[in-house]
């Protein structure tokens, strides 16, 4: 595929995305499939289910990277790729440049647990082995909820903040599993709580999958998802 | 695979040390708590009294002495039962004394004489001694059984209220024979009769071993593992002597709630006491419905494990790759022999030749190997890109790295638990110790201090793995445990007997 046709098709998929996000409140818009598991959101807000599972973020495409030591991710993690990354909340088919390459932030939902970005690889070409990807979501909880946990799941390493704050890293060569890495006890503020994720990949699959557990360490259901906070 | 933890564990941790301060006692009664003391009671009017239930002291000799005494908590009384003799080498009784309380400072310290409960004439097939108290859990009801050798081990019902014979005109129902101290129990539907087998009172050449059998109802008949009945000196051992301890005797449930149990006894021989009977407590398990004797832990280096996820506890640092980095590809050159733990490292001293490199023709690459086996990896080797300060605790797949070993050492002077000392947890090599942090959330802190975070309870769980518990948590008053809520996070929080999060295992690497 030539780059002319790619970023069309990254056009086409923004604006797509832009006309659904900027729409709350209006008919669902027929979904989009990226692929098998990935779709465009339809809704203004999607809530978490029984199993907790956060199913809407924006994904940014892909930055090359190679490494999955503790020391590598972590480099990466500190590393400034593009302006406001670690506050940054965008709007669908927003772009940063990264390294002279324009990249676009696109919405998705996953129909599964997991968020599979060799999916999003596949739909919107891009490359999914030796990258890094950023993702952000909004998690709005109706009450503050203290002595709560992040509990996520990647392939492969991932580093996770919430409200800016670091509270998750797991590193090497992975797969994903449901709760691999959890946080320390944290606070979901009433509103909107920002989650954001840089995930690692060398080769093959690539996913990922994030939650909240309760102080019993069960799935916090019941939580607004949305890709916008309240004032924008 | 609760039976594999268990043989995994019995063959770990077979050493064992005795309890701490004066623990000189003989034919113990059951260990029972009173606010927050642990009191026990032997023959000669012998007691024993420990605040804390590992460092033990004299107690008070109590108002009714005797032989074998035991002694239960229900309501507001504890009942006292007690051997006396009556005369003749069988002719004897069981009398019973209660009190509000054990602690000879309380103002209800008192106690109060009851009636006999159970006797033997000097003529008939019993010798009505050694008795066991026992509350069955699921009914309310209440019974004692007693006997010694001569005649068999009876069974009397008594009145939970009083503590004295509820049918005093009720012949005894005979329940075993060729043993005496024994006790009951009850777990997930059946009831088991302890009995002690063998000959006491010998010292070093003292026979005793604790021997057990169940049944479904409380009346009998119990058989022991092999279906024999225990009326016909049936009886599958509990545990018998080992180490340097022999002849153990007299058991006694410590129900520690929250699916906890341990079991007092006595040593009729500590040989590193001079052979002297000593108090011992042990953890009890379970494997396929019958108990097992756990053993206290004597430390160690280990590998641990979360039963829960499979992975294992580490500092989280950068691993390095026991051995030296791995090699892709089929061929390529051997790696040249280098550094200790690198590529090519060279053999241990004394080390045997490995197998020839390249197998399946695949030279020295990443199925190669690299010719010679591979020494453990130290801290010493790896340590140098550690982080000095505080680190944070995690979990990953094991991968016999140094930052996954860690050494488990019982801390003098510490205090401890019931049945255990307290323990600080460093990695193996350095003095970096695990810890609890005032958000009880774990780290591991640079050197161990000995402060009250850094002290570890490990007590060994029914199926065989361990519950690992900080001594305590700053500005946390809740009792919590080591927890693997992630795969590759360790917290603490409350201990949750349904579940597998909290339960441990201690590999040597």
């Amino acid at each position: 595929m030539n780059v002319y046709r790619k970023y069309l098709i990254s056009a086409l998929a923004a604006f797509i995305g832009l006309a659904v996000i900027a729409m709350p409140g209006s008919a669902a818009a027929a979904a989009k499939s990226y692929g098998s598991t990935l779709t465009s959101p339809t809704t203004p807000t999607l809530v978490t289910g029984a199993n907790g599972f956060i199913k809407r973020w924006f994904v940014l495409d892909p930055i090359p990277a190679r490494g999955l030591t503790r020391d590598l991710v972590q480099a990466m993690a500190k590393k400034q790729y593009f302006h406001d990354q670690y506050t940054i909340i965008p709007k669908n088919g927003e772009q940063e440049t990264v390294d002279g390459k324009t990249l676009t932030w696109r919405a998705v939902d996953t129909k599964l647990y997991n968020v599979d970005l060799r999916h999003y690889g596949q739909a919107f070409h891009q490359p999914w082995t030796n990258v890094l990807f950023w993702a952000v979501t909004i998690v709005n909880s109706p009450r503050e909820m203290q002595n709560v946990r992040l509990a996520i799941g990647s392939n492969a390493a991932s580093v996770w903040w919430l409200n800016g704050q670091e509270v998750i890293g797991i590193y090497g060569d992975r797969q994903t599993v449901i709760d691999d890495g959890v946080s320390e006890r944290v606070t979901l503020k009433k509103g909107p709580n920002v989650v954001r994720t840089m995930v690692v990949n060398a080769g093959g699959a690539t996913d990922f999958c994030a939650r909240f557990l309760d102080v019993n360490n069960k799935p916090i259901k019941g939580l607004t998802v949305t890709l916008r906070e309240p004032h924008q | 695979m609760k039976y594999v933890l268990l043989t995994l564990f019995l063959t770990l941790t077979s050493a064992a040390f005795a309890l701490n301060g004066a623990i000189g006692i003989h034919d113990p009664s059951t260990v029972v708590q009173d606010h927050g003391k642990y009191y026990v009671y032997g023959t000669g009017g012998g007691s024993l009294v420990s605040d804390d239930g590992w460092t033990w002291r004299a107690g008070v000799r109590p108002a009714l002495t005797g032989a074998a005494p035991d002694v239960i908590h229900i309501g507001d009384r504890y009942y006292m039962y007690v051997a006396v003799g009556l005369g003749g080498e069988t002719k004897a009784g069981v009398a019973m004394v209660w009190s509000k309380t054990l602690d000879p400072k309380s103002p209800d310290y008192k106690w109060v004489k009851g009636a006999m409960v159970a006797s033997s004439n000097g003529v008939e097939d019993s010798n009505a001694i050694d008795p066991g108290a026992f509350l069955d859990p699921t009914t309310g009801r209440m019974w004692l059984v007693y006997g010694s050798y001569v005649g068999y081990i009876r069974l009397v019902e008594l009145n939970p209220k009083t503590g004295e014979d509820l049918n005093p005109k009720e012949k005894p129902i005979d329940l075993a024979i060729n043993c005496e101290a024994s006790d009951m129990m009850y777990h997930d539907g059946w009831y088991y009769l302890l009995a002690t087998h063998g000959s006491c009172c010998r010292g070093a050449d003292s026979g005793y071993n604790i021997r057990v059998g169940r049944s479904r109802k409380v009346t009998g008949p119990y058989l022991d593992a092999e279906g024999v009945d225990m009326i016909q000196g049936g009886g599958t051992q509990l545990i018998g002597s080992g180490g340097r301890f022999i002849g153990p005797g007299h058991f006694g449930l410590i129900n520690l709630g929250n699916g906890v149990e341990k079991f007092s006894m006595h040593w009729e021989a500590d040989l590193d006491q001079g052979g002297r009977s000593v108090l011992g407590i042990r953890p009890l398990l379970w494997k396929n419905g019958w108990p097992v004797a756990g053993e206290v832990l004597t430390g160690g280096t280990f590998e641990i494990h979360s039963v829960h996820t499979g992975t294992s506890l580490d500092m989280a640092v950068e691993g390095v790759p026991v051995g030296g980095p791995r090699r892709f590809g089929f061929g390529g050159p051997r790696p040249p022999a280098g550094s200790r733990g690198g590529p090519g490292a060279r053999p241990a001293p004394g080390a045997r030749p490995g197998p020839p490199r390249g197998p399946g023709g695949f030279g020295g690459g990443m199925f190669g190997g690299t010719g010679h086996p591979i020494p453990d990896q130290t801290a010493a080797d790896v340590s140098k890109n550690w982080p000095a300060g505080t680190v944070n605790a995690g979990m990953s797949n094991y991968l016999c790295q140094a930052q996954q070993k860690w050494q488990i050492t019982p801390v003098p002077d510490a205090g401890g638990y019931i049945g255990g000392p307290y323990f600080k947890i460093t990695i193996a090599g350095t003095d970096r110790a695990l810890a609890a942090t005032a958000d009880a959330e774990l780290a591991v802190v640079p050197a161990f201090t000995g402060a009250p975070e850094q002290l570890w309870r490990l007590d060994q769980l029914a199926d065989g793995s361990w519950r690992i518990m900080p001594k305590a948590v700053p500005n946390w008053k809740e009792p919590v445990a080591l927890s693997a809520v992630g795969a590759s996070f360790a917290t603490l929080s409350k201990f949750d007997p349904k579940s597998d999060v909290q339960h441990w295992l201690l590999k040597t690497p």
